[in-house]
């Protein structure tokens, strides 16, 4: 009864109630998006790396040789020479030493030239048909096979460079000879492929590029100007002469990760970047930005506290009647304190759940518009009970210190004074 | 069921004292029906609120039930009041988002009875006073004969054993005044009530026996 007479209570001023709950939505939906994304992207982006000590490619930002090489979501800084990159591969310093190139995209999904190694550095099974072997030969992540509901046998062209619109290659088919299972990591937005593949898609036009890098960096065609030599056979990783785009190095030897940065970059026209060190940068950035999100956030919060004890200390002032009826009708000091109360917490739990389900929607918001530019998405339906917990027990002690007056005076309310005014 | 022997009661009024009660004396027993009576600023109101506990006097015995009320607090207070007393005012008190059927189980939700038998009682209560009909409508609904109706149902709802009406009638007019009126009376009698009223309605005065004058 008491809870249904808060309720009741609650809409007597509809337009306070309705401010005070909007602002607690909001600053609630704010944080609860801030938690959650953070969260998973740092998982996700912690998760991709597993396994990579260094990458090495060309000269530029290291950050964007990270973002490129391992999370696919900038453009690469160029090519390096395969011959000279394979001098480091072969290190005995190195444990493994994955080669990538970077090839067209199908429908927006990257074509990387790559060995098998790649799969197992995901953990990636196949889950139908078999790895890549020859070239032209593709295995399509989890993901892609669903949204461009590509099966085994399948074939289908690629388009030049990253933009789904760009030229398409139509010398050469993929064939889907396998499918990965999901993984939750990069490989699933991804169409791999041997390197070969990569080199003898752009044999045929690679000299005139090659004079303008700039416009094709990072997507690997063959160097110099033999152009006819690979119409009538297929390349192998054999072929001289040829350029990748990175390595992604793991070692043997930790120490090769301390000193090749220096020594690479002194001896050599690449670079080895660190992704571990990289993507701490990024966190670090974007930690100010989530950070002073996250005070807005708990300002409005702060904001819809003062509302609700504004919006509660009014109320009490046209109340002040009502409430010496239910005293004289029997109600102790302390059930009216607890109405109050319950009121402000209603308010509160209001606010949590509407601001949790609302950001929810704006995470399903942000995944459906970061799946469509970097292939990343989010989860709506986690619920990170620590955070989120702490948050509810947040939103709570708002309710209780905005009430706090408003049901200290009702506690103290004197009846025959109030009603003798009424 | 009531006795009050020598109370005095004062108000401060900026740095003097206003004495109200002088050192009142009066005796109610049960069933018992007694109008106060007395000008403007005699002390009516303040001698009832100090009878329904809804202020302390200064000086002097209060007896309720036998209980000496003493340095009460107010916990205690509110159990007295919700176990034997009703209370009617002049303007209702009504509250304005409840129907007439919830104002009525009010009291009763206080005392701890569960809900079906909450309102049934309650709807009892308003047949009684003629208003069963009624029972859904919000005060803003009612006329003021029948809110004051409502406010009856609503004293005699947790069976009281002193049922203490502060001007009742006077913003009602003769039809209605003389329908509460004999509410209040009949009610009484039937729940062996004493029935105390503060008025200075000649209406009412005519009715009463036992007359407390206060000057």
């Amino acid at each position: 009864m008491i809870a249904k007479l808060a309720w009741k209570n609650i809409w007597f001023k509809p337009l306070n109630t309705i401010l005070s709950v909007v602002l607690l939505t909001s600053s609630v939906a704010i944080i609860t998006t801030l938690v959650l994304v953070e969260k998973q992207f740092e998982e996700k982006f912690t998760k991709n790396i597993d396994g990579v000590d260094l990458v090495m490619g060309a000269q530029g930002s290291p950050l964007q040789l990270i973002l490129s090489s391992v999370y696919h979501v900038d453009a690469p800084t160029g090519n390096i020479s395969y011959d000279s990159a394979k001098v480091w591969m072969q290190h005995p310093f190195v444990e493994k030493a994955i080669p990538l190139a970077f090839g067209d995209n199908s429908r927006g999904f990257k074509i990387l030239g790559t060995t098998a190694d790649y799969l197992e550095k995901y953990e990636a099974k196949i889950a139908e048909g078999k790895i890549f072997e020859n070239n032209f030969e593709v295995v399509i992540g989890s993901e892609i096979a669903q949204k461009l509901s590509l099966t085994l046998g399948d074939e289908f062209y690629g388009s030049h460079g990253d933009a789904a619109e760009g030229h398409v290659h139509e010398e050469y088919a993929y064939k889907v000879v396998g499918i990965a299972a999901p993984t939750g990591k990069v490989v699933d937005n991804l169409i791999l492929c041997t390197i070969p593949s990569v080199w003898q898609m752009h044999g045929d036009h690679g000299s005139t590029e090659s004079e303008n890098p700039a416009h094709e960096e990072g997507h690997v065609h063959v160097e110099g100007d033999d152009q006819d030599h690979n119409h009538h056979h297929d390349l192998t990783l054999d072929e001289p002469g040829m350029e990748i785009t990175a390595v992604l190095l793991k070692f043997r030897n930790k120490m090769g990760i301390v000193t090749w940065p220096r020594i690479i970059a002194q001896n050599t026209k690449m670079q080895v970047a660190s992704p571990a060190l990289e993507v701490n940068r990024l966190f670090s950035l974007f930690g100010i930005g989530i950070q002073a999100l996250q005070y807005l956030a708990y300002g409005i919060m702060l904001i819809s506290g003062i509302s609700i004890f504004i919006a509660l200390y009014n109320t009490l002032k046209e109340r002040k009647n009502e409430f010496a009826l239910l005293r004289v009708n029997g109600a102790k000091r302390m059930q009216l304190m607890q109405l109050v109360l319950i009121e402000s917490l209603l308010l509160c739990i209001v606010g949590f759940i509407f601001g949790t389900i609302l950001g929810r929607v704006s995470i399903l918001w942000i995944s459906a518009s970061s799946e469509q530019d970097f292939k990343m998405s989010f989860n709506p339906y986690e619920f990170l009970w620590d955070k989120e917990g702490v948050l509810f027990l947040l939103t709570i002690g708002v309710g209780v210190v905005a009430a706090l007056i408003p049901a200290l005076k009702a506690y103290k309310l004197n009846i025959s004074k109030t009603l003798a005014n009424a | 069921m009531i006795k009050i022997e020598k109370l005095h009661k004062s108000y401060p009024i900026g740095k003097d004292s206003l004495h109200v009660l002088k050192g009142i004396d009066l005796h109610i027993k049960e069933g018992e029906f007694v109008s106060i009576m007395g000008s403007s600023g005699s002390g009516k109101s303040t001698l009832l609120n100090i009878v329904g506990l809804l202020d302390i006097h200064d000086q002097g015995n209060y007896f309720l039930n036998g209980q000496l009320i003493k340095n009460m607090n107010e916990k205690k207070a509110a159990i007295l009041r919700n176990k034997f007393l009703g209370f009617v005012f002049q303007s209702f008190n009504l509250i304005s988002y409840k129907t007439a059927l919830e104002n009525v189980s009010l009291p009763l939700y206080y005392q701890g009875v569960s809900r079906k038998e909450r309102q049934e009682s309650a709807l009892n209560y308003l047949e009684k006073v003629g208003l069963k009909d009624w029972a859904t409508h919000l005060p803003s609904e009612l006329s003021g004969g029948q809110k004051q109706r409502v406010a009856i149902a609503r004293a005699m709802a947790s069976q009281p054993k002193v049922l203490l009406a502060d001007e009742p009638t006077s913003s009602l007019d003769d039809k209605n005044a003389e329908k509460v009126i004999e509410l209040l009376t009949s009610l009484s009698k039937e729940y062996k009530a004493a029935l105390v009223i503060v008025t200075h309605d000649s209406r009412i005065k005519e009715k009463f026996i036992n007359k407390i004058t206060l000057i």
